[in-house]
């Protein structure tokens, strides 16, 4: 059902563990879905002098903590920040399709990590890519006979009764 | 590497007996029972004194018995076969919220027949409350599935008291006893059961046989048509080597059974016992004394049955799991959802089956391997530490 690789990186996880005073510190999942991995990092010249990870999950989870990890270690903050949940799969030579999900909470949880400390570094994340603003969500309907407002559930205007076009 | 199985629930070894029995039966006597000449009628003999010995050990008459290819078709058969055998007289089914699969989806594939189906709930040591089945009866009801034993956490359901509410209503109780038949004394009329499934699986006979106990004055659909083998209500050419695997498993059975209840009984005990010594915050799934004597479940706080399970596989330890992880719809057992377990720590889940192969040495193996393989999970557990355990 697993690769080799996944098997050598469950039985000998590399970078299991806690860092004390990390810089950053992303967690991802929660135990009652069934995974939880943590992530800690530790930056030195914008780059990811050690990394260490506590994973509560199944054998796939614990493998691809361990292999992200080692594929962040030693990488600037931007290259770590690339590394996908297909590249963590396959630098562990594929998982199981049900198992696919574990692979990007390991991409994940190091995401946050990083997002953590540059947070606290900078206040607000430095993202590879501008978030998108967020649109309002649409709560009024304009009337298009008298320009009143509507609450977005009515059927005709509150203000000339003429019917409302969505 | 050493190898310890403890997965008896899942798979049994096949008895040497037992396949010394079969072996005849694919060359020598290959004949189809059906047929008239004797190579045929005297297999057709065979067929019927396996018959014999698969009722003895329920305490049934042969001609109770159906033999069928699993477990699995003998509930399918004992439900879907009821139900439609009798679904001018109504339409209400009742099983239990822990039954096996084959249980369960079959009430469900009839529910969208226009069948209605009530899910009992169960206490938190999954033993269903025979006041909770009295009230959920009504005239509709047509027939009551509760199973004999739990196959995750072991429970002994109380089957009497059960059939009973159902006799005075005179409305057809089956219990699915694939976990305890071999495991226990199974007597279909100490039980008051109208139906009853056993596999060969948990036997020592060979996979791809099971049986249907049905009353004899019972009605039921057949769901293979095709011939009149099985009395009308199985076509299909008889599996005779493994019928007769079956009956010779059934045998030996009957005779070790005594011994094995005890064996077995006394290394679960010790088991039990050596992992709440060694390992802490783990809890003890199913009732304390109303459970198969050879089976331990647990739930481990902190980590995930699927990565233990394969760590005890690196030590040649086999074990099983109702984790959600380890299931392809990666959903938690709903055995243990149904008895209150928190999702978190149903993900520790781990459930050992004894047999009577099974010796004292191989459960201090166990207790030496399943401390050190928790601690090592625990150390990378985040959650490890920051809770206490239920």
């Amino acid at each position: 059902m697993y690769s080799e690789k996944v098997i050598e990186h469950f039985s000998n996880p590399k970078n299991a563990g806690v860092i004390e005073n990390a810089d950053g510190i992303g967690e991802v999942g929660n135990p009652v879905c069934g995974d939880m991995m943590a992530f800690y990092i530790k930056v030195k010249n914008d780059k990811l002098a050690d990394v260490k990870f506590k994973t509560f999950g199944c054998v796939a989870a614990i493998a691809v903590s361990s292999i992200v990890s080692e594929m962040a270690k030693g990488k600037t903050l931007k290259e770590a920040k690339s590394i996908t949940k297909k590249a963590a799969a396959e630098a562990l030579d594929g998982l199981p399709r049900e198992k696919m999900h574990c692979s990007n909470l390991g991409a994940k949880a190091l995401a946050e990590a990083i997002k953590d400390y540059e947070e606290k570094k900078y206040g607000k994340p430095k993202s590879a890519t501008p978030q998108k603003k967020r649109k309002k969500p649409k709560r009024h309907i304009t009337c298009s006979h008298c320009d009143a407002q509507n609450p977005i559930t009515a059927n005709f205007c509150m203000s000339c009764g003429k019917e409302l076009n969505a | 590497m050493r190898r310890v199985y403890m997965d008896h629930a899942a798979a049994t070894p096949v008895r040497r007996e037992v396949i010394e029995a079969m072996l005849p039966y694919f060359d020598e006597h290959f004949g189809n029972p059906s047929t008239i000449y004797d190579m045929g009628s005297k297999i057709k003999q065979v067929i019927e004194e396996q018959r014999v010995k698969v009722a003895k050990l329920i305490g049934a008459k042969a001609e109770e018995i159906i033999f069928t290819s699993s477990g699995a078709e003998a509930n399918n058969l004992a439900i879907k076969g009821s139900a439609l055998a009798k679904q001018k007289k109504g339409n209400h089914i009742i099983i239990s919220a822990i039954e096996h699969h084959s249980v369960l989806n079959s009430a469900r594939f009839l529910e969208r027949m226009d069948f209605e189906v009530t899910f009992l709930s169960v206490d938190e040591y999954g033993l269903v409350d025979p006041e909770r089945l009295a009230s959920a009866m009504r005239p509709e009801t047509i027939i009551v599935s509760i199973m004999h034993a739990n196959n995750e956490i072991g429970t002994i359901e109380p089957i009497t008291e059960l059939s009973a509410i159902c006799r005075e209503r005179e409305v057809s109780f089956h219990t699915d006893a694939v976990a305890t038949v071999g495991n226990i004394p199974v007597d279909v009329n100490g039980l008051g059961v109208d139906l009853l499934s056993l596999s060969g699986v948990s036997l020592g006979a060979p996979k791809g046989i099971g049986a249907l106990y049905f009353r004899d004055n019972l009605r039921l659909m057949p769901l293979i048509h095709g011939g009149i083998q099985e009395r009308g209500r199985r076509g299909g050419t008889e599996n005779v080597p493994a019928i007769v695997g079956l009956g010779r498993a059934a045998e030996i059975a009957v005779k070790e059974l005594p011994d094995k209840t005890n064996h077995i009984g006394e290394l679960r005990d010790l088991l039990v016992a050596g992992i709440h010594e060694r390992i802490e915050q783990v809890k003890y799934t199913g009732h304390p004394d109303k459970r198969l004597p050879g089976h331990a479940s647990f739930c481990i706080q902190a980590i995930e049955g699927e990565a233990l399970l394969f760590m005890l596989n690196q030590e040649g330890i086999y074990a099983n799991t109702g984790s959600a992880c380890a299931s392809k719809a990666l959903k938690t057992s709903p055995v243990l959802v149904a008895i209150g377990i928190p999702p978190d720590l149903a993900q520790g889940s781990i459930v050992f089956t004894l047999n009577s192969s099974n010796t004292r040495e191989e459960v201090e193996y166990v207790l030496e391997k399943l401390p050190f393989a928790v601690e090592r999970l625990r150390s990378f557990s985040p959650i490890w530490g920051k809770k206490t355990a239920a």
